[in-house]
């Protein structure tokens, strides 16, 4: 069949649905949307990274302007979440744009240092914006009965959600799926093969023919735009932001660790990653009372990769290729 | 007027010694990332340890910082070379690209922190020694005068003297000149008889042991807790690429760069936008010249 | 065939590696203490690592002591009271999940917040749902958007709080007639509102602002800004510092001077041992916020001696390793626990509306003082003491819990000493 893969994408959003409809413990969306939005994390940082070899180490920064232009609507014109997401997708995917014309010429490392110093100067000026709270951050108020194309969507009787959360974590899920199958499209296409070619050898994809600077941009861009995306969120779920949240290194680190533990090959890669990396730290957070839960949490990032230094879809292929020997 | 030049010369004099201070900092991550090209973005981390290990025994023997950061080096030497050990069998073996090693470094990064929380608590720490909080005030004329503090002025020398030594040692020497080999050519080392794991071990070692001595400066000049070394994390790579990578003296330059920037934006202009003026300069440069101010491959890396 | 078999070890140890993860810390979890009653479980995020964890470790501590005191007495309303927490790690992203964990996994029956300002707030909309009752532990002004009838903050700025803070700090200066002012504050939310706040104070007072920076946490050194200050030539300097800068700011004062007359305010740190240790003679003339030092007047606080002596005993006993003296939280983590149990014992159910309903009207006699809650659940009065270090000899920390390293200059009721010059107090 196929539009195989476009069923069980669309069946999962469902899926997802019913899950906000019957579950009535909210402990698990909210484990779940912080899970969730790490995933989307990886899979944008996926599509440079490890399809083109570009190490972004800014992601914080695309979050960020996700979650800040979501604050600046919501001030600015009191926009609903959904609109927000679209908004912090475009905006952050033109950084992405922007980034790229700035910092493509550079390559590896100095690529990622670029990046990481957009980062840096982006939350310097995000701190002398007073307009969406400066350095002291701001608060938000989630709306207390949202409505979208006029239907009422969180009402604990007669909206579709009956909480903020479930929302949130709907959302969110069906970002991911989407971001899932935008990536897996990407393999397959030109742009992929193209990006892989660039990661081989930039040099070699140029004389064949490849448009390096042109596939560059549009990962870059779709990179950034996902990230994006995956931020906007952000102010609605912790009701209070400040430049330290939002340009956390953590999601930079996440962002990195979560493909590379997952293998940067294939869009499963990232989703993998997402998922084992993300519930580890979930779960060692939240049954370990003691400062111990980090250490657990970097223990369980370095015998990954000593035992898969390839990423787990990457052991896998090389252990199938081994075993068909 | 006089205000003006006063200000000046006491933002250059701060900067410069700042910038040995940032030096002293990044020297380590030259070897290792701008040599070697490891990755190791654990090292800010390390020398948060050497921070901790100079006031352990500060506070417990009264050893000078500075000496008990010597006395950490060889420890440091040994934590680097069964670091790189374990990186080389798993990555470099197998041939991976260097980035590959961040998640490992990453890992190293959190299990170095608990470990600090673990034994010696969350709290901010400091060293005594009669050098801190005591400057050296040199007057120049009226209503102008430069106060050099000392513990800036020590982390300056310490700093330089290991730089310069690090320098003379591989420019100077057979090992230092098969370190600064091994970074472009494998093979020729190999058919000259050396083995260049060998000699990529011990440098990889060296440059680690540098957060010995980088820490003791450290704790010298701030307050240290065990998550600091984050804070610090963008500033040492960001000098080690401007310098160029493989370039010693031109992370001490970078150093410098950046450190008197900071302090002259400090001082005119308003100390909160010291980053973005200094990781402003970083992109500027790159701009310009993609290999960092004293790098010598073009780009490509 | 070996290809086949290592292959599937292989597979066996990656799983076997994540299940033992998910299995050993399972195993670290708390279990209920074996009691007759089931225990009333009291619910709350701290920053155990991270930026904050100085003062979360030791809010924990405290915590732990009063779960002790009050199960000593027969708990609550005749059943016994457990504490159940988790580490934030000083991010904010795991607060929400913590406490949706906390009410529908652990089904606690109470909670109470994290520590600071923005630890409190991700847990707010969740209290707010819910209709529970919610204790703040040192939040500034986390309710004035909320407006939540049954949130109740321990930090005592008074009403206003960003005002309040300095209010004390601009009063004491007013006796060396200062005419300007210099402003240094950290770019981070705390420092921020207590600069808006001095800001406020100082322009009532009708100081003109003759020097008014930010600075990245980041700063390394701070002699450049102290320089750039001076420069100005402000009668005092108000700063509102994290502990880095705060560190960083005392030493620039060593190694730069100042002429102006008073210095201080806001600086979050000076109160840690290891900082206070660690500085030394350094601090002395410095003039700054505290809200407990072990001056004889401050008896008034009944208990809170007796208190700060059990933790100090306890930290020593144990070797554990948080703030050795204590005066920072010990005193207010306490207390703000401790007013929720007193409403619980004095409605004699778990009723939040009834609970929240009777904190609002009821004057309480805690370990820090009469506690009275005003609009927004902030303190009807500001009750921010401010200190002058004087008479700090050397870098032993045992000092600094004797009488006279930091004098009480106000409020008024509790004072043991005037605010002298800084140049005065420096060697």
């Amino acid at each position: 069949m196929k539009y195989k893969f476009e069923i069980i994408c669309l069946l999962l959003i469902v899926g997802l649905f019913a899950l906000t409809q019957i579950v009535g413990n909210q402990f698990y969306f909210f484990i779940g949307f912080v899970i969730l939005q790490y995933m989307v994390m990886a899979i944008a940082w996926n599509v440079l990274g490890g399809y083109g070899g570009y190490v972004n180490f800014g992601s914080a920064g695309f979050l960020a302007t996700g979650a800040y232009t979501a604050v600046a609507l919501i001030n600015f014109l009191d926009v609903g979440l959904v609109e927000q997401m679209i908004a912090g997708g475009i905006i952050a995917g033109l950084l992405g744009l922007a980034t790229g014309y700035l910092t493509l010429r550079l390559r590896g490392v100095y690529f990622a240092i670029a990046t990481l110093a957009l980062a840096i100067i982006l939350e310097t000026i995000v701190a002398h914006w007073d307009y969406v709270g400066g350095a002291a951050g701001t608060s938000i108020l989630p709306k207390r009965k949202p409505e979208l194309l006029g239907e009422l969507i969180v009402d604990r009787k007669e909206g579709i959600f009956g909480n903020y959360k479930e929302f949130l974590f709907f959302l969110m899920g069906t970002v991911a799926i989407i971001c899932v199958w935008i990536s897996r499209y990407i393999e397959n296409s030109k742009l992929g093969r193209g990006l892989n070619a660039i990661k081989d050898s930039e040099e070699a994809a140029e004389c064949m023919g490849v448009p390096t600077m042109r596939l560059k941009l549009i990962a870059t861009a779709i990179s950034g735009g996902m990230m994006g995306v995956a931020g906007a969120p952000l102010a609605s779920y912790l009701t209070f932001i400040d430049p330290l949240s939002a340009f956390n290194l953590e999601y930079a680190i996440n962002a990195i660790a979560m493909p590379m533990i997952g293998g940067t090959v294939s869009w499963a890669g990232p989703v993998i990653g997402a998922l084992l990396l993300g519930t580890a730290q979930q779960v060692s957070s939240l049954w370990i009372q003691s400062e111990l839960n980090l250490l657990i949490v970097g223990v369980v990032l370095v015998v990954f990769v000593i035992i898969a230094p390839e990423g787990i879809i990457g052991w896998f292929r090389k252990s199938r290729k081994g075993s068909a020997r | 007027m006089a205000v003006f030049i006063d200000l000046l010369l006491n933002a250059l004099v701060i900067g410069i010694l700042l910038g040995g201070f940032y030096a002293a900092l990044a020297i380590g991550l030259s070897i290792t990332f701008g040599l070697l090209d490891v990755v190791n973005i654990a090292h800010p981390t390390m020398l948060v340890l050497g921070a901790f290990i100079a006031f352990l025994l500060n506070s417990t023997l009264g050893i000078d910082p500075i000496l008990a950061g010597v006395i950490a080096t060889p420890f440091f030497f040994i934590l680097g070379w069964l670091i790189y050990q374990v990186y080389y069998n798993v990555f470099e073996k197998s041939g991976a690209e260097s980035l590959r090693g961040l998640a490992f470094f990453f890992g190293l990064l959190f299990i170095i922190e608990v470990g600090l929380v673990i034994q010696f608590g969350v709290d901010h720490r400091l060293v005594e020694a009669p050098y801190i909080g005591e400057s050296w005030n040199i007057i120049i004329g009226e209503e102008i005068d430069v106060a050099i503090p000392f513990r800036l002025l020590v982390a300056f020398v310490v700093a330089s003297i290991a730089t310069l030594a690090i320098r003379a040692y591989l420019t100077k020497t057979f090992f230092g000149r098969a370190v600064r080999a091994v970074a472009q050519d494998m093979m020729a080392l190999r058919l000259m008889g050396v083995d260049p794991i060998r000699v990529k071990r011990i440098a990889f070692a060296m440059g680690v042991a540098t957060a010995g001595v980088g820490g003791a400066l450290m704790i010298i000049v701030l307050p240290i807790e065990p998550s600091l070394g984050r804070l610090y994390l963008g500033n040492v790579f960001a000098i080690v690429v401007l310098g160029g990578l493989g370039s010693i003296s031109g992370t001490l330059l970078a150093a410098v760069i950046i450190g008197v920037a900071e302090s002259i934006v400090a001082t005119f202009f308003g100390p909160s936008w010291a980053p973005a003026v200094s990781f402003g300069i970083l992109l500027a440069v790159l701009a310009f010249r993609p290999e960092g101010l004293f790098g010598k491959t073009a780009g490509a890396h | 065939m070996t290809r086949n078999l290592t292959n599937r070890v292989r597979v066996w140890l990656v799983a076997g590696l994540f299940a033992a993860s998910v299995v050993l810390s399972g195993s670290f979890a708390t279990t209920a203490q074996a009691q007759n009653k089931d225990p009333i479980k009291i619910g709350f995020s701290m920053a155990l690592t991270g930026a904050l964890a100085g003062g979360g470790q030791q809010s924990l501590l405290a915590m732990q002591i009063w779960a002790e005191d009050i199960n000593k007495k027969g708990g609550l309303i005749g059943r016994p009271v457990e504490l159940v927490f988790y580490d934030d790690q000083t991010n904010p992203k795991n607060v929400p999940g913590i406490y949706s964990k906390l009410i529908d996994i652990d089904k606690v029956d109470l909670i109470v917040s994290g520590y600071g300002t923005n630890l409190i707030a991700p847990a707010m909309p969740i209290a707010i749902e819910r209709e529970m009752v919610f204790m703040g532990l040192f939040g500034m002004d986390n309710n004035s958007k909320w407006k939540y009838e049954k949130y109740f903050q321990i930090l005592p700025a008074g009403p206003n709080p960003a005002v309040g803070f300095s209010q004390y700090w601009f009063e004491a200066v007013e006796s060396l007639k200062p005419k300007t002012i210099a402003v240094i504050a950290a770019d981070a939310e705390f420092a921020q509102n207590l600069k808006k706040g001095a800001v406020t104070n100082a322009e009532k007072m009708g100081l003109e602002i003759v020097y008014e920076q930010n600075y990245n946490p980041k700063t390394a050194d701070f002699t450049p800004i102290l320089r750039a200050a001076n420069a100005k030539k402000p009668d005092v300097i108000y700063i509102a510092s994290y502990p880095n800068g705060s560190a960083g700011l005392v030493r620039a004062l060593a190694e730069v001077g100042t002429d102006a007359k008073a210095v201080g305010g806001g600086m979050v740190g000076l109160q840690f041992s290891g900082l206070m240790a660690g500085l030394g003679p350094m601090l002395n003339g410095i003039s700054n916020y505290d809200f407990f030092v072990p001056e004889p007047t401050m008896d008034l606080y009944p208990g809170a001696g007796d208190l700060i002596a059990r933790y100090q005993a306890k930290v020593k006993a144990d070797s554990l390793k948080v703030d050795a003296l204590g005066y920072y939280l010990v005193p207010w983590s306490y207390a703000y626990v401790d007013i929720l149990g007193q409403a619980v014992n004095a409605v004699g159910s778990l009723d939040q509306d009834a609970i929240a309903a009777y904190i609002a009207k009821t004057k309480f006699t805690t370990v820090v003082g009469d506690v009275k809650f005003g609009p927004n659940g902030e303190w009807d009065q500001s009750r921010t003491l401010v200190v002058q270090y004087q008479d700090i000899k050397n870098n032993d920390l045992s000092q600094f819990a004797q009488p006279g390293t930091r004098k009480i200059l106000l409020p008024g009721d509790i004072k043991t000493g005037d605010l002298q010059t800084f140049g005065s107090l420096r060697k």
